[in-house]
């Protein structure tokens, strides 16, 4: 019975040691040099996206196709249910995709572990973009990504509801006084003024407007107990009390344009996603973008962003490259405009971009005064965190809610 | 283990060496998919959940270092949002458990009383019908959950018509428990719960009860868990047999009665399988809570297996990932260990034991005659009759004393 036990003991360990065998031989075949970057073309060059719909799927295709073409290398795009799972999946196993969406919040994860490739120097068309959509893609001064578009929040204004309150365009709200005042006025019976997801990607803007945030602009400090966003966030909590402006979620819908598309919310504060959603499922709604109105320390918006990402693993690191530079070219970026609504990260491109979408272009001036989250390791799950008490912002208070997660982000930032 | 007679006189003698090596060829198949698939990803995840991991090639490089216990005391002992979260998940988990359990296994076992009875037409299609749920996808059925309790949903528009404002279900984090104290006015608790806390959770906030949108869940998952152990008690009670129920109406029980002292503790193998399973599969949902809700809202539908899941996944914590699952892994074993405990036979006190001892050797001791004559009149042999009286006469005062 020994012998017997002593043989399936022998046996698993021989597994266990073939199973980490072949595990460190994968491991040591990735490239760390800095100097040459992997050029081995033999195999296609996957495109792992985490797609918006049909429209953008087809042009991001049809957009990698024609650099195949062009450069005579084979790629191919795939489309991620589940961009973090597929991803993350892929580098434990060693086998990642080449090119990828890459989210700001899963930057310093994967920067910090060396999955991603700091290509940033070898880019050619560094210079082209903004300098904040560069920073939210540095990592410990090395640049990661290109970005890949960018998106503001602005105010979006059903016209209908607008001019039955007997309101004008001499009456766009341009202080947070007028804000309230609109959104009474636009409160009836049927829906109220003002809709918008009870998130931080939302409610911070009025915490900029105030002159705060969650973190100092570097990054490097928390402020989110600071007065100013307590200001803000009070701002927040006055306008739902008010009853004239309620979170998505509570009007029995998904997000702030599903609110403004079905008539239950005049106003929405929203990115320029919100044209693409309201021209698929709400085509008869009509609707106009201006600017959020300013706070105690002026103007104040939030931004995202995507970027490319490019695999330290994978074996043709210039050809993605070369892909990336193409895929963030103007006449590429300018058609992914055209076909899935985006507004380019280029500061070359911005005025082409106004007078193709003029009825956006507020979206295209958020830039200037905007800020981003927080991207430090560590910092998503924070957000989820404030996010989830920001649900119970109603009933609860701001200031402790501020400070615990100040308290959450002064942890991750030490 | 043949008698050695039997060996030496078989022409074709087995040798016990080949016999023993055949046996290991056909469990080979298994014991190398087991080992493949189970217990090697088990001892990675063991060795993860000790090692700073961080996600890329495998955990078992030069690179990956043994860090001790810092996974499982992030999630356990040391203040931050690590615990709080892990407080929190275990809070709705264990709520969870706490009604889900009670409410599947009585469910099932009532529709498996009832399928079970001769008189009633289509049995075959209630079976399926009830059974169905089960077979289906969970994505599905969350899906359609989502949709019954929206806001603006039929479930909300049904309780509309009895003049209940149904609340919004998928969006609403306050506790049931909350909600029923703020009916009697009590809206924050005493200082001694709300001072004091447990895995970074305050203790009102561990007594505030599954919320809202959790107990939507636990509906959805009542609904579709029922019909697997309305299976597996139909198959217990098929194997009953109708002798005791027989029985039972000949003593004049009534079929309540019939129930629960005669069928349910006949079903009590059953019962235990069925809460065993159902302690496990509470603790490891996870299916609903990524298609439904991602832990909200406000976190209140976070669960121990999703959390491992996101810290692993989304936040590339993988150490933390894989400490959480393997504490989770100790909640069950310790929930399935104490529930063994609780549902073991009792012993019999030594005074019965002796009771049953005695009327056995009384009745040993009856001759054939007597023990057919027990239960008749006593007047043609009165010996029997004797021996009757003194069994009966032995309990009675026994039991009197």
């Amino acid at each position: 019975m020994r012998k017997r036990f002593t043989v399936a003991m022998a046996a698993t360990a021989a597994m266990v040691m073939t199973l980490a065998g072949c595990g460190n031989g994968f491991d040591d075949t990735s490239n760390t040099s800095d100097g040459g970057a992997t050029s081995d073309n033999s195999k296609a060059l996957t495109v792992l996206i985490g797609s918006s719909g049909d429209a953008e799927t087809a042009s991001v295709k049809k957009a990698v196709a024609a650099w195949s073409e062009k450069s005579g290398q084979k790629a191919e795009v795939q489309v991620a249910n589940d961009m973090a799972q597929q991803l993350s999946q892929g580098f434990a196993g060693g086998s990642p995709a080449d090119v990828f969406y890459l989210a700001p919040e899963q930057l310093a994860g994967y920067a910090s572990n060396g999955s991603l490739l700091a290509y940033g120097d070898q880019l050619t068309n560094k210079d082209d973009f903004y300098d904040n959509l560069l920073q939210t893609f540095t990592y410990d001064g090395k640049l990661y990504a290109a970005p890949k578009d960018v998106s503001t929040l602005q105010l979006v204004i059903n016209t209908d509801m607008w001019s039955a309150a007997g309101l004008t365009d001499a009456d766009y709200p341009t202080s947070w006084d007028e804000l309230a005042q609109v959104a009474e006025k636009l409160t009836t019976d049927d829906h109220v003024g003002l809709a918008f997801s009870g998130e931080y990607a939302r409610v911070g803007v009025f915490m900029k407007q105030a002159g705060g945030g969650l973190v100092s602009d570097d990054g490097t400090k928390a402020i989110a107990n600071s007065d100013e966003s307590v200001a803000g966030l009070e701002e927040v909590k006055t306008l739902l009390d008010s009853g004239h402006a309620a979170y998505a979620a509570d009007l029995g819908t998904g997000w702030g344009g599903e609110a403004f598309g079905t008539g239950k919310a005049a106003m929405a504060i929203e990115g320029n996603w919100i044209t693409g959603g309201l021209a698929a499922d709400y085509p008869d709604v009509k609707y106009q973008v201006v600017e959020l109105p300013a706070g105690p320390a002026g103007k104040g918006t939030m931004h995202f962003t995507n970027g490319w990402g490019i695999a330290a693993d994978s074996p043709n690191q210039k050809g993605a490259i070369d892909l990336v530079e193409y895929l963030t070219s103007d006449d590429v970026v300018m058609q992914f405009a055209k076909d899935f609504g985006i507004m380019p990260a280029t500061t070359s491109l911005a005025d082409k971009w106004k007078s193709e979408f003029p009825e956006l272009s507020a979206f295209m001036d958020g830039l200037e005064y905007s800020v981003t989250v927080p991207t430090a390791k560590g910092a998503a799950d924070v957000i989820t965190d404030f996010n989830a008490q920001l649900e119970g912002l109603r009933n609860g208070d701001v200031k402790s809610i501020l400070d615990k997660t100040q308290t959450n982000l002064e942890s991750i930032l030490q | 283990m043949k008698p050695r007679s039997a060996r030496a006189a078989s022409s074709q003698r087995i040798s016990r060496k080949e016999e023993t090596i055949s046996g290991w060829l056909f469990c080979l198949p298994m014991i190398v998919i087991l080992g493949v698939f189970l217990f090697i990803p088990i001892v990675m995840a063991l060795w993860v959940s000790f090692s700073n991991w961080t996600g890329r090639g495998t955990p078992f490089g030069s690179n990956v270092q043994f860090i001790g216990l810092k996974n499982y005391t992030d999630v356990l002992v040391k203040p931050g949002l690590a615990q709080s979260d892990f407080g929190t998940a275990i809070r709705n988990n264990l709520w969870y458990t706490l009604l889900v359990i009670p409410l599947q296994t009585l469910l099932s076992l009532l529709l498996a009383v009832m399928l079970n009875r001769k008189i009633l037409k289509a049995r075959g299609f209630f079976r399926t019908v009830f059974y169905f749920p089960s077979v289906t996808s969970s994505v599905a059925i969350t899906v359609l959950w989502l949709f019954l309790f929206n806001a603006s949903g039929t479930i909300n528009a049904v309780l509309g018509w009895f003049g209940i404002n149904g609340p919004n279900w998928f969006n609403e984090p306050t506790g049931i428990i909350h909600i029923l104290l703020s009916a009697f006015g009590v809206d924050a608790g005493p200082a001694a719960l709300t001072e004091h806390s447990f895995l970074g959770v305050s203790l009102w906030d561990w007594l505030s009860g599954p919320s809202v949108a959790m107990f939507a869940i636990i509906l959805m998952v009542v609904f579709t868990t029922s019909g697997t152990y309305m299976l597996m008690f139909i198959a217990a009670l098929q194997s009953i047999g109708e002798a005791t129920e027989e029985a039972a109406i000949m003593d004049g029980a009534t079929s309540w009665q019939r129930l629960w002292k005669v069928t349910v503790p006949q079903l009590k193998p059953t019962i235990f399988t069925v809460v065993t399973l159902g302690i496990i599969g509470t603790w490891q949902v996870f299916d609903q809570i990524y298609t439904g809700t991602q832990g909200g809202p406000a976190k209140t539908t976070l669960t121990p297996a999703y959390l491992s899941y996101s810290a692993a996944f989304n936040s590339q914590e993988w150490g933390r990932g894989a400490a959480i699952s393997f504490v989770l892994f100790l909640i069950i074993i310790v929930m399935t260990w104490m529930q063994r405990q609780l549902m073991k036979d009792k012993k019999m006190s030594r005074r019965r034991q002796a009771d049953y001892a005695a009327m056995k050797a009384e009745a040993r001791a009856m001759s054939k005659d007597e023990i057919m004559s027990l239960g008749r009149p006593s007047a043609n042999k009165p010996s029997g009759g004797a021996a009757r009286a003194s069994v009966t006469e032995a309990v009675a005062t026994r039991k009197g004393a």
